[in-house]
């Protein structure tokens, strides 16, 4: 079994296409739809948790490839700015998924992007905007 | 074993004065006890950083050629306070950029505002000034377009009329929807709880009764040398206190101030709240020397027996209910989550416990190495309960 984040860049010419569904049914994926949204120019954006076989998984993505959709890992989306981040906390009672935590011996507050699901709570939290989105 | 401010000063001059962290002096005095401790240890260092909103600079621009008396004025398009002198001008910290939307839609992100300008300032880059003036004969400018850097202009220094507050609330949303508050983003039903205090760092947790905090006060002050003006505003010593003297809320409060040319960004950054507003977190540390065994005990009170009081700011702080729900210890608050009506809730804090470190062992370097005197206050801050201790005696 394969599992990871994904955000999926979809062309003005894919946003109608039904990809969830050709992905359940011809690839026998699991898809966790963790964002989805169209911006102005009609070009859309989704960040989705898949997990399949092996196989199936790499068949999967390059079905998505022939569709005109660019993938592109989560961890590279949401970033912190570690110069500008004083590890006060605000983040982290809001974050849904614990990937902002304290390490309580020093209060430091700690980032793990793997456990991150791009939600953006803590991007508009932040009073210092230590966290930065990358799209 | 009183020690005198002159007798530390003297210590501090030769090299030899002992001085530690108010967060390390709470394991000093459990290992030797607050006698030894107290014969020991000359002074204590303490920290916080963490959004001040009652903060501002007081910038004088210098003359320009012909002479303009500044009427209406924008630093980096944040308008300035400018009732002073011709070119005297106060820059607030929660000023708004002139067509930013607010809350308009809500919630808004008051992604620049005052605070920030203070911080563009500090770090070295360059800010433009748009002035108009209505022209008199001594003063005929009508309008002064201008970009500027700290370094080129003749005065600048922070006057922060409230800082530092004496505890502060645990903030939590009892209602069905998420609220935006100056204490963070809270989450419905007692989704989370932010507190805003260093704790067993923060400056006037550790001299409650300000014995030795007042009027006159060397401090550190955003990465620079500051002083205590005098009480800030809403200081307010007469809420109850718990047996070891500590306020159990919002109490005492400073004005501080010093030279914008001294200071850091690391420790001076402008901050934005989302629904709220724009502000400024302000670092601040201060010595506190350990005059008597009274001054040494207050200094080492650990997080465990200090309490901030848990309010609803869905009603109880819009609507000044007075209310509580209780009290949390800065323990527990650290703990990372606290028990609310049988509710486990995740806490958050807005106040940098390792920015407070940070600032509590710059200072205690500061002292090591000399440079850095204790200052004897001019007059203490009023403080009925201190007077009423001291009558006592």
């Amino acid at each position: 079994m394969v599992c990871r984040k994904v955000v999926l860049h979809f062309p003005r010419e894919s946003v109608d296409k039904p990809i969830v569904s050709r992905l359940v049914r011809d690839f026998r994926m699991e898809v966790n739809i963790l964002k989805a949204s169209i911006d102005p120019d009609e070009a859309g954006l989704m960040v989705v948790e898949l997990t399949g076989e092996a196989e199936d998984f790499e068949q999967g993505l390059a079905y998505l490839e022939t569709t005109g959709i660019t993938i592109q890992p989560l961890s590279q989306d949401i970033r912190r700015n570690d110069e500008r981040c004083s590890s006060c906390g605000a983040c982290v009672s809001i974050c849904p998924t614990e990937a902002l935590s304290v390490e309580r011996s020093t209060m430091e507050v700690l980032f793990q992007d793997d456990l991150c699901v791009a939600c953006e709570l803590c991007v508009r939290a932040c009073p210092l905007h230590a966290m930065e989105i990358r799209y | 074993m009183a020690k005198t401010i002159a007798e530390i000063n003297q210590k501090i001059r030769e090299g030899k004065a002992v001085v530690v962290t108010a967060e390390e002096v709470i394991g000093l005095v459990a290992a030797k006890g607050e006698e030894e401790t107290a014969a020991e240890v000359d002074v204590v260092t303490t920290g916080t950083f963490g959004p001040m909103c009652s903060s501002g600079a007081v910038i004088n621009l210098g003359h320009a050629k012909p002479r303009i008396k500044i009427h209406s004025a924008r630093l980096n398009k944040v308008p300035v306070f400018c009732g002073l002198a011709a070119v005297d001008i106060y820059i607030g910290a929660t000023e708004c950029t002139v067509n930013d939307p607010l809350n308009e839609v809500f919630p808004g992100d008051f992604r620049y505002g005052g605070g920030h300008v203070i911080e563009d300032l500090v770090a070295g880059r360059t800010v433009k000034l748009e002035a108009d003036a209505y022209g008199t004969d001594c003063y005929p400018s009508r309008r002064w377009d201008r970009e500027f850097t700290l370094e080129e202009v003749p005065d600048a220094f922070l006057f922060n009329p409230r800082n530092a507050y004496q505890n502060y609330n645990c903030a939590v949303n009892l209602s069905d929807r998420i609220i935006y508050t100056y204490m963070g983003v809270l989450r419905p039903k007692l989704g989370n709880a932010n507190y805003c205090s260093a704790g067993q760092l923060s400056p006037l947790l550790k001299d409650p009764y300000f014995r030795t905090i007042g009027i006159g006060t060397r401090i550190f002050l955003g990465g620079g040398i500051g002083y205590v003006a005098w009480n800030g505003t809403q200081h307010n010593p007469g809420v109850p206190r718990a047996d070891n003297g500590v306020p159990l809320g919002g109490s005492g409060t400073l004005s501080v101030v010093g030279d914008l040319k001294g200071m850091n960004p690391r420790y001076l950054a402008g901050a934005s709240f989302v629904g709220y507003g724009a502000t400024l977190a302000v670092g601040i540390g201060i010595p506190i020397p350990v005059l008597n065994v009274d001054i040494l005990r207050s200094a080492a009170v650990p997080d465990e027996e200090l309490f901030a009081p848990i309010v609803d700011y869905s009603t109880d702080y819009p609507e000044v209910t007075g209310k509580t729900l209780g009290r949390v210890s800065y323990a527990d608050l650290k703990s990372g989550s606290i028990e609310i009506d049988g509710k486990q809730v995740r806490t958050g804090s807005l106040s940098s416990y390792p920015r407070a470190v940070e600032i509590a062992e710059t200072l205690k370097k500061w002292i090591k190495e000399g440079d850095f005197a204790i200052a004897k206050p001019v007059n203490l801050l009023p403080c009925p309960a201190r007077d009423a201790l001291e009558g006592d005696e």
